[in-house]
């Protein structure tokens, strides 16, 4: 998997989220979803529990538990994790 | 008081994926039953199972559902789905909160939550679905059905092993008789994994027989246990007025009588409470036996347990009084979802006139005084009693009626 230096960038998201919880029938994650609330895009806060789960584990680094609320958007959660990296416990 | 009667069935069965295909297969007596190819069961003592074929989930579930259901629920939503489009319903246009959703479980989603257990101990926590958290749960059928329907009228889940079937529809038609319009109700299921066959290994009521034709034949001299299967059947169940109002395409009886019974405590020396039920079941319809044109019996396989039915049938009906039949034969048992597939199939056998056989087993062992049907056959039937019996205790019969 990535090392855990790489830059996660939207397009792995997007992918992820597509792995990980599916995708919203009606809904094209490859558009201008940056900033668009996860909410809109079909995804609850155990969708996002469990992307960041797999996001955690392919990247080897701890995201806060607190990011499934304070991160509303991909654009939020992606600034999260690559600002705030910490090595894995 | 207010009639129930049941507008849609969707089914999913070993011997069949939809209600038309099953009841094609259950007529010819064509099994399911088969060895086990679901997980490795080589090293158990039981290796025959009814497993549903040729289910593609990405089929019929969507993207967003997938990692959060097990096999069981997929097959559930699937029979929902088919339930409500027989009905012709559309629940965008139904009031949100009169319709109910009441299932039957057994022990959840045990495959799913076998998976995420092992994930947890072999891995550790971050390897664990976060879909852990409800999609194991024995209530999930009912909460992913309701939540997909938008369906927020009365709702619940029923555990009594192999009654829970009965129990979903009797319930349901409790809230039709509140008032609600209708209810989706019967039990789907599915345990064929380590987690789920051990504990029935462990109740020693399951065959050992490896001849798929041979390991489930109840009330047949050579009777040696159950198999169990997966899959189940959903029924919409709506008030008799609201189904003649927006006419309806399909009325397959009403739900003309439901009773339970618990059996005493072992060693109380009192008598099981499957006659019981029966007699309750039969009483509430406002019927005799003698009204009776069919049963469709729990045949547990157990040896002990088919004196036992087979005793109470000849008590209530007399010496082969009445046509009894098994078509889980070709099945297995169930779980939650055979009761309720024995009602469908008990309906589509009012609506067509015939009684579907039971399967592998050519005669009844001497003993048992009742008329097995072995071979499909045809009878003007009006009245149909279901009986089953979950392991604990637990008896339910249902009495379902022609309409027409």
């Amino acid at each position: 998997m990535t090392t855990s230096t790489a830059t996660v960038t939207l397009a792995d998201l997007t992918r992820m989220l597509r792995e990980s919880a599916g995708e919203e029938e009606g809904i094209d994650l490859d558009g201008d979803v940056i900033d668009t609330p996860f909410i809109d895009l079909g995804y609850d806060s155990l969708a996002l529990l469990q992307v960041i789960g797999e996001i955690q584990r392919d990247y080897g680094i701890s995201i806060p538990d607190d990011a499934v609320v304070d991160a509303e958007t991909p654009g939020a959660l992606l600034a999260l994790i690559n600002s705030g990296r910490t090595p894995a416990a | 008081m207010t009639a129930a009667v049941v507008t849609g069935l969707g089914i999913t069965a070993p011997n069949g994926l939809g209600t038309e295909e099953f009841w094609k297969a259950t007529l010819a007596g064509e099994s399911g039953l088969g060895p086990v190819t679901r997980f490795d069961a080589a090293q158990y003592p039981s290796r025959i199972a009814g497993e549903v074929p040729g289910y593609v989930a990405e089929d019929h579930i969507p993207s967003r559902l997938m990692p959060q259901t097990d096999h069981m629920t997929r097959l559930a939503l699937t029979a929902a789905d088919w339930a409500l489009k027989d009905a012709g319903i559309d629940t965008e246009e139904l009031p949100e909160y009169g319709i109910g959703v009441v299932t039957a479980a057994s022990g959840g989603a045990v495959e799913f939550g076998q998976r995420e257990l092992q994930n947890l101990w072999s891995k550790g926590k971050e390897y664990v679905s976060a879909y852990q958290s409800f999609a194991w749960f024995y209530a999930v059928n009912t909460g992913q059905i309701s939540i997909r329907h938008k369906l927020r009228g009365p709702s619940g889940v029923l555990l009594t092993e192999q009654a829970g079937g009965i129990d979903a529809i009797g319930h349901a038609r409790r809230h039709i008789r509140k008032g609600f319009p209708a209810v989706i109700a019967g039990g789907v299921d599915a345990a064929i994994c380590p987690w789920g066959w051990v504990p029935q290994i462990a109740s020693g009521l399951m065959s050992t027989v490896d001849d798929p034709t041979r390991a489930y034949l109840p009330f047949a001299a050579e009777a040696s246990g159950y198999v169990p299967g997966e899959g189940g059947a959903i029924l919409l169940v709506e008030e008799a007025g609201s189904a003649g109002a927006r006419s309806a395409a399909h009325v397959y009886g009403e739900i003309a009588g439901y009773a339970a019974t618990l059996d005493p405590a072992p060693g109380t020396g009192r008598p099981p409470g499957l006659r019981r039920a029966a007699e309750n079941a039969l009483a509430d319809a406002g019927i005799t036996p003698g009204d009776v044109d069919v049963v469709f019996a729990d045949a547990s396989g157990v040896p002990d347990l088919d004196r036992a039915e087979a005793q109470a049938l000849t008590e209530l009906f007399g010496p082969a009084g009445v046509p009894v039949t098994a078509p889980k034969t070709m099945t297995g048992r169930l779980l939650a979802g055979g009761a309720a597939l024995d009602a469908a199939t008990a309906l589509l056998a009012l609506r067509d006139g015939v009684i579907p056989p039971t399967a592998h087993v050519t005669a009844p062992a001497p003993e048992h005084t009742i008329d097995l049907v072995t071979e499909a056959r045809e009878a003007d039937l009006r009245t149909a009693l279901v009986l089953a019996r979950g392991h604990g205790g637990f008896n339910a019969a249902l009495v379902v009626r022609r309409t027409a």
